[in-house]
């Protein structure tokens, strides 16, 4: 009897739930449907490029969009925007890290506010870091740092050659920079608040100083997290579009290739941007131009792979530390 | 040499190496507070900046009216507001449904051998830069219908929008304890039911703040708006015509020479900082529960390092 109420029950699943099942799954496989279509969609389109010059687009430098005399290179693009973006890193990841620093051990009533602040900013759209990099910033850093640069180093180190106009690789760097900021330092900071008050009061108990307390407590604990917090922070001055096209100057094909950091150049993003709506689908310069944004599209999928690998990869070893 | 010499010389020695760690302490904090300042400098200087210049600008005429002939200074950016809210809302419909359905995949079927790869790729995707995305609608979109289209832009926009929510729903669900599930199997209901009825209620508020956060972010987006919604001086005219909206009303404001170009610019930007600045405090306010923080990469890398272990 008691059996017989056992197979009674239906072993299958109800249909309803394998509907649902189905339509979660299909939701979380549209991810990768998506990103496959992309890499797919942009290779087609940019298929007559890659078919005229192979693999000699990368590091040609032209960029002649006259009809008949078409000749299309990305290589000054490529380099100013790892130009732009180191610059922007190197600026803004020491800033961000002391930032991060401050608030996670300031007294809670500087801290909030100062946190509160910097996740504020990082919801400010790129385009209002464009706009007031144009009207304010600009004059500003031109006459008060550019101008100086230029007069002490301008005649003996090529770095500060050329005339200090105010639309040029390194204001667009520095405001990349400032860009950047919100997003690392917001990061760091949620990962060095994990970082277990116990480790922290050790430290202080064997007599370290402040400083040395985040040397010995805080940075080994929370390395991996930072590493993470600053390559988001590369994937974001790579991809950035907005605030860099209205400040880099915008040159293009041989004169764009950054050799100062006070010449206009030009984006893989900005060039996008900017010619976008001009291209004909008929010549080759839409076709150019999809296949800069595949190039883009690579070298961000390559740093954001790279970093979780990174991260997931640290955090295994320094598991295996502690259980060791 | 006697004991007290000994005594003598190994406080001095302290004493000297205590001296040189507190001056390297010192010069540390010199070094951060400089860091905080130079830092704070700028960014304060944006909010000021654009309050300061934009709030001259605003008028009921500005918020309500077609933007007048270049240079004339007449005016406004109506359309503009208009395009942003109508994009807005298009591109929730689309990403919302889209990011929660997959949310509830990496959370309740997180057995799936499908689960690691997808949440790989969907926080490799978070950081897609998004021009490539406008470039991808308008090739799927726009070429085939053959015109610019709001729906291309709000289907760009919802490319940006739902990894940010398939993450933060996965994470409000996963925050849910397992004896809701539990209780809810035990009374007979069917998976879905549980799934939608039971945890999605009661995760609702981080569900919430995803959604809101992600509208945030792409209420300010510029990038993929350009070869999608292209832009217009006209109020809403058809879902395949062109169409302004706030960002894009910035950025071509900001080609144009004239000064009366530059205050609608700035008018433009409070405007676009006021949408975006009542939808952070709404989320910190209404929905905020504790330690659940508008920070949403800082809480994603928290995670993956909690996973991991």
């Amino acid at each position: 009897m008691v059996k017989r109420a056992v197979e009674s029950v239906p072993k299958r699943k109800p249909i309803a739930d394998k509907i649902f099942k189905m339509c979660a799954t299909l939701a979380g496989v549209f991810v990768l449907v998506i990103i496959a279509l992309m890499v797919f969609e942009l290779l087609m389109e940019s298929y007559p490029v890659w078919e005229e010059d192979g693999l000699s687009f990368i590091t040609k430098t032209d960029w002649n969009s006259v009809e008949g005399r078409e000749s299309y290179g990305a290589l000054p693009y490529i380099l100013g925007t790892l130009t732009t973006a180191a610059i922007a890193m190197a600026i803004g990841v020491p800033l961000s890290l002391g930032i991060a620093m401050f608030i996670s051990d300031a007294p809670a009533k500087l801290a909030n506010p100062l946190g509160f602040i910097v996740e504020l900013l990082a919801a400010v759209p790129s385009v209002i870091y464009g706009l007031w990099g144009l009207y304010v910033f600009r004059t500003y850093f031109r006459d008060w740092i550019e101008k100086p640069l230029h007069d002490t180093f301008g005649d003996s180190i090529w770095l500060f050659s050329g005339t200090p106009f105010g639309l040029d690789i390194l204001t667009a760097s520095v405001v990349l920079a400032i860009m950047i900021i919100p997003t690392v330092s917001a990061v760091a900071r949620e990962v060095m608040k994990a970082v277990p008050q116990q480790q922290k009061e050790a430290a202080y108990m064997l007599g370290a100083t402040k400083w040395e307390m985040f040397k010995l407590a805080v940075f080994p604990y929370s390395k991996t997290g930072l590493i993470g917090a600053s390559i988001l922070g590369l994937g974001r001055a790579v991809g950035e579009t907005m605030a860099v096209t209205m400040l880099i100057g915008n040159a293009t094909g041989l004169k764009a290739i950054p050799s100062s950091f006070f010449k206009p150049s030009q984006t893989m993003s900005s060039i996008i941007a900017n010619e976008f709506n001009e291209a004909s689908v008929a010549s080759l310069h839409l076709p150019a131009l999809i296949a800069v944004a595949l190039v883009l599209l690579l070298i961000a999928i390559c740093i954001n792979i790279v970093a979780h690998m990174l991260v997931t990869r640290m955090l295994k070893v320094k598991e295996g530390a502690i259980n060791n | 040499m006697s004991a007290q010499d000994k005594r003598k010389q190994y406080r001095s020695m302290f004493k000297q190496n205590v001296e040189k760690r507190l001056v390297v302490d010192k010069i540390v904090r010199i070094i951060i507070f400089a860091c905080v300042i130079i830092a704070i400098v700028p960014l304060g200087s944006i909010l000021v900046e654009v309050f300061r210049n934009g709030i001259s600008a605003i008028s009921i005429e500005f918020l309500t009216e077609i933007p007048g002939s270049a240079g004339s200074g007449e005016g406004g950016i109506g359309p503009a507001i208009q395009g942003t809210l109508i994009i807005i809302g298009l591109s929730s419909l689309i990403g919302v449904p889209i990011g929660v359905m997959s949310g509830i995949f990496l959370a309740e079927f997180s057995t799936n051998r499908l689960v690691k790869p997808i949440r790989f790729f969907t926080d490799v995707f978070m950081e897609f830069p998004s021009i490539v995305l406008g470039i991808f609608a308008f090739f799927v979109i726009v070429l085939i219908i053959d015109d610019f289209s709001v729906w291309a832009g709000a289907f760009a926009l919802s490319l940006i929008m739902f990894p940010i929510v398939t993450r933060t729903t996965e994470e409000a669900l996963k925050m849910v304890p397992m004896t809701y599930r539990e209780a809810g199997m035990a009374l007979g209901l069917k998976k879905w039911v549980v799934t939608f009825r039971v945890v999605l209620a009661a995760a609702k508020s981080g569900l919430i703040t995803g959604i809101l956060l992600s509208v945030s972010r792409i209420s300010g987006e510029t990038a993929p708006l350009i070869m999608t919604i292209l832009g217009s001086n006209q109020f809403f005219s058809g879902m395949d015509a062109p169409m302004d909206a706030l960002p894009l009303r910035i950025w071509r404001l900001s080609l144009l020479p004239y000064d009366s170009a530059q205050l609608h610019g700035w008018g433009s930007a409070l405007v676009l900082i006021m949408i975006i600045l009542a939808i952070n405090l709404g989320v910190r306010y209404a929905f905020m529960k504790k330690g659940f923080s508008t920070n949403m990469l800082g809480r994603l890398i928290k995670q993956r390092s909690s996973d991991q272990k």
